[in-house]
């Protein structure tokens, strides 16, 4: 074996002993991951913690039962002499196996319904992001920032071309060959993806504009479905700068699996900055043909949402 | 009358009909209509299983190598529709017609001509629906689950109401003999409380049948009326709801999946008391166990829409209520473990199977548990981690069980004894391969792959290649299955007692292999000592 085939299965072991123990620094999906990752919101670590202890529960629970039945299985076996005992009831051990499930399963509740409770506090968001799902790619529009509307930032969001190109039946492209530095980003990329800015506490309001989509960014612990004529809402604070990869998470037709989410999170100085830019852009009058495009699609959005305002 | 009008159709008290038209299309006797129903199943099994090989097959690796998505879906949507409907739900009523009157002493199903009629109901619908396959826009795409608005933009909508329409009439047909045949025909001395336990679970899941193939069928109604008569149910724009699609689907769905487990704890009960000689654990409590899990599979639908925006109280009421449902189905899991505990066991076929289901079944119960936590199932749901929760409780849940059930009762109905080596040889391969399937597919979700995609990132790709090389040979194996069938049915030269296994009790033991075409035309004089459960005190 070279040096560089150590290093190799080094990498891979470290990756799956990363995966195996929380994966610490990894958002993204990554070969032979285990579990889910901690992600790298405030909120995204209840789910991964409930993840966790229920499945310790499980393990736990599991290796007591399994262990009884295969002791059963070595011990009572007719081929070793075993004669058949006649009881068939014992009312002790009954009482017991209700109940201790019954004081875990209490637990469990307690701890799951405070991650529900923290999960539905929409309020005291400092921003606030439209998301629209269409038959097949994502619509964001920027409503407001720190109190101030914002007027006019919004825009598609769909599959990048080298995904695409590849995706095609018959391609004859290399999925491995699709990648951004060092990350292979096959099916995980868009044209433009959502830029978000850290330590904010924003607020997502999601629809659909055609059938039902869900949309899901695994780092921030969450999927919410965008559905036609009815606007959700969730809130993130992410943590950690970085760049976070999803996917729609409802069938929603043929191009279902070719529609990810891409959310960059940047420091809130950079995101200002960011933010200028856009309202700039859209303000001018140089950018009229893209303008033109996006802004019959917020006229469609509007449409389908009405109905949900009439309500 | 009506007593001349029967008599007349036998003609020949002793025997089957000789004509194979008259035999098998205007049967009523219940153990060949049971024989139609499990070859249909059979035939079902194998084409909804050609299905998910050409899914796994796509899923192979990254890259799209062998089918458009559109086909893709047709793909996921039809290997759902065919497994739920057309395998696993005629096979157990498959099991109940040929068992449940040998069971309880009775001569026939209380309704036999309905009986021929729910059955022939089955192949013309599987063949309305099969046929959009070949139609110009395909077939339907949406997911077995139908989802507006997205289910209506589907061309074949119609075909597929109208296939779904005509297997609940087959199921509510089914269910109401099987309810009558349990309520009016057992033999004198069978009291409810001594019923093998298959009979309760039949019982139960025939209510919970009646109680919401209607909702089934009301559901799917207004989805061809909002696509072709202009009514706005589930269209926004026109004042309706999707989402309350989805409440009235699943409160059908989740006793649906009820309905495909109910029967397989059934037979688990019968089997693993045969092979350890001893009686099964707390069999009251087993009955309680089956009729409070029917009981709470209508207050927990919603669980399987944590992810569509419910207010958070209601969120919280069916997680509650979700979780409540481990308690019995721990229940009847320790109860199956105590039932070995003591006892002096051999293992069968039918035995391996059963104590598979055990382990593998539990293991979903497991996962269920994970997924009814919400906050968990807002990284769960919809991705590749359900795919495993469900098809370890129904494939090595419902489908080991029925399995087992056709290794157990196979030399009762054909009077022979199937192959013991290539029975063990179809467990060995069935129990591995179906675990290299399925198990990874746990990670996939982990790590967030959302089910119902036919290409997916390179981070995806060992487990998915993994998976699809256990599909493979589990697909291989049940090869085997149908070899050790035609031997066991025609060719095994080995007879089978009229008790076939050493520690069976119960009255369809009492009778001779192959159990003649007539039985029990007079009610059997029932020795509770003969019975599985004929002293019941606890
Ligand atoms: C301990 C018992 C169980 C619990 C707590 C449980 C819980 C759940 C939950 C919460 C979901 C929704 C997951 C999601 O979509 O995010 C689910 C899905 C599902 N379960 Fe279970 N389950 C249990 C047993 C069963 C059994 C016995 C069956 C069938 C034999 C079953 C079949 C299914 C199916 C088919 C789905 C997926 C339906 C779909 O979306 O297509 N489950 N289960
Ligand atoms: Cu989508
Ligand atoms: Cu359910």
């Amino acid at each position: 074996m070279t040096s560089g085939g150590i290093r190799r299965s080094f990498t891979a072991w470290a990756t799956l002993a990363l995966a195996l123990f929380g994966g610490v620094a990894q958002a993204d999906p990554s070969p032979y991951q285990l579990n889910m990752e901690r992600g790298a919101s405030t909120w995204s670590q209840v789910p991964y913690d409930l993840n966790n202890i229920s499945l310790g529960v499980c393990v736990v629970i599991g290796i007591l039962v399994f262990g009884a039945m295969f002791i059963a299985m070595f011990r009572f076996r007719k081929s070793r002499g075993a004669v058949a005992e006649k009881w068939s009831h014992n009312t002790m051990l009954e009482v017991v196996w209700t109940t201790i499930p019954v004081i875990i399963l209490i637990v469990l509740a307690y701890l799951a319904t405070g991650g529900i409770t923290s999960w539905s506090d929409t309020t005291g968001s400092q921003m606030t992001v439209k998301v629209t799902g269409y038959q097949w790619k994502w619509r964001y529009d920027y409503v407001d920032y720190l109190g101030k509307p914002i007027s006019k930032v919004g825009f598609m969001s769909k599959l990048d071309t080298q995904s695409d190109q590849t995706r095609q039946l018959d391609s004859g492209m290399d999925p491995y060959a699709v990648k951004v530095g060092d990350e292979n980003t096959y099916l995980l990329n868009v044209d433009k993806p959502l830029v978000v800015p850290v330590d904010t506490k924003i607020r997502f309001v999601i629809t659909g504009a055609d059938v039902i989509h869900s949309w899901w960014v695994p780092a921030l612990g969450w999927k919410l479905d965008a559905i036609p004529g009815i606007i959700n809402a969730a809130w993130t604070n992410i943590t950690v700068p970085g760049t976070y990869r999803g996917q729609c998470a409802e069938l929603c037709g043929q191009d279902h699996g070719f529609m990810p989410i891409v959310v960059v999170a940047k420091s809130k100085a950079d995101f200002a900055t960011w933010l200028a830019e856009q309202e700039a852009q859209s303000a001018a009058p140089a950018a009229a043909p893209a303008a033109a495009s996006t802004a019959a699609a917020p006229a469609a959005a509007e449409t389908a949402a009405a109905p949900a305002t009439a309500k | 009358m009506s007593h001349a009008a029967t008599h007349d159709q036998h003609d020949d008290h002793h025997g089957a009909p000789k004509s194979f038209f008259q035999r098998w299309c205007m049967s009523t006797n219940h153990k060949d209509i049971g024989t139609l129903y499990l070859v249909f199943a059979l035939v079902m099994f194998f084409i909804g299983g050609s299905f998910a090989m050409l899914i796994r097959a796509e899923l192979f690796k990254p890259g799209l190598q062998l089918m458009q998505p559109y086909f893709f879906n047709q793909l996921t949507t039809m290997h759902a529709l065919v497994m739920i409907f057309g395998a696993i739900m005629p096979a157990f009523v498959g099991l109940g017609n040929w068992m449940i009157p040998l069971m309880v002493g009775a001569p026939d199903m209380a309704l036999p001509r309905m009986n021929n009629l729910s059955f022939w109901i089955l192949p013309f619908a599987f063949t309305l629906m099969l046929s959009t396959l070949f139609m110009a826009g395909g077939g339907p795409a949406g997911g077995w689950t139908m989802y507006p608005p997205l289910s209506l933009q589907s061309d074949s909508l119609a075909y597929v109401v109208f296939a779904i329409h005509l297997m609940g009439i087959s199921s509510i047909m089914g269910a109401i003999n099987i309810i009558a045949t349990i309520l009016n025909m057992r033999a004198p001395g069978m009291e409810l409380l001594k019923m093998p336990v298959f009979v309760w679970s039949w019982l139960i899941t025939a209510f919970l049948l009646i109680a919401v193939m209607p909702v089934l069928a009301g559901a799917v109604t207004m989805l061809l009326t909002d696509k072709y008569f202009g009514t706005n149910f589930f269209n926004p724009g026109g004042g309706g709801d999707p989402v309350l699609y989805q409440h009235i689907f699943w409160f059908f769905g989740h006793p649906e999946v009820y309905i495909m487990i109910l029967p397989a704890f059934g037979i688990i009960s019968e089997i693993i008391p045969t092979f350890a000689r001893k009686p099964i654990f707390g069999y009251k409590a087993m009955v309680f166990a089956i009729a409070s899990i029917a009981f709470l599979s209508f207050i927990v639908w919603a669980h399987h829409m944590f992810a569509v925006g419910l207010p958070m109280g209601a969120e919280i009421f069916f997680m509650y209520a979700t979780m409540l449902i481990a308690v019995p189905t721990g229940v009847k899991v320790f109860n199956w473990v105590s039932t070995m505990w003591g006892g002096s066991m051999t293992f069968e076929t039918p035995m391996l199977f059963a104590i598979a289901f055990v382990i593998l079944f539990t293991i979903g119960g497991f996962s269920g548990l994970m997924l009814a936590l919400v906050p968990a199932d807002f990284q769960y749901h919809d991705t590749y981690f359900v795919v495993a929760h469900f098809h370890y409780v129904l494939v090595t849940g419902a489908l080991f069980a029925i399995i087992a059930a056709t290794y157990y009762w196979l030399p009762k109905w054909s009077g022979r004894m199937y192959s013991e080596f290539w029975g063990k040889m179809h467990f060995w391969n069935s129990v591995i391969w179906v675990n290299v399937l399925f198990f990874p597919q746990h990670f996939l979700g982990l790590a967030g792959m959302p089910r119902r995609i036919p290409d997916y990132n390179v981070a995806f790709a060992n487990f998915n290649m993994i998976s699809s090389i256990g599909g493979f040979l589990f697909g291989a194996s049940q090869l085997i299955f149908l070899g050790v069938l035609i031997h066991g049915v025609w060719f095994s030269k080995k007879k089978a007692t009229d008790r076939v296994w050493e520690g069976a009790k119960g009255l369809e033991w009492t009778v001779p292999s192959p159990a003649p075409h007539h039985t029990f035309e007079v009610p059997p004089v029932i020795h509770d000592d003969e019975l599985a459960h004929g002293h019941v005190n606890d």
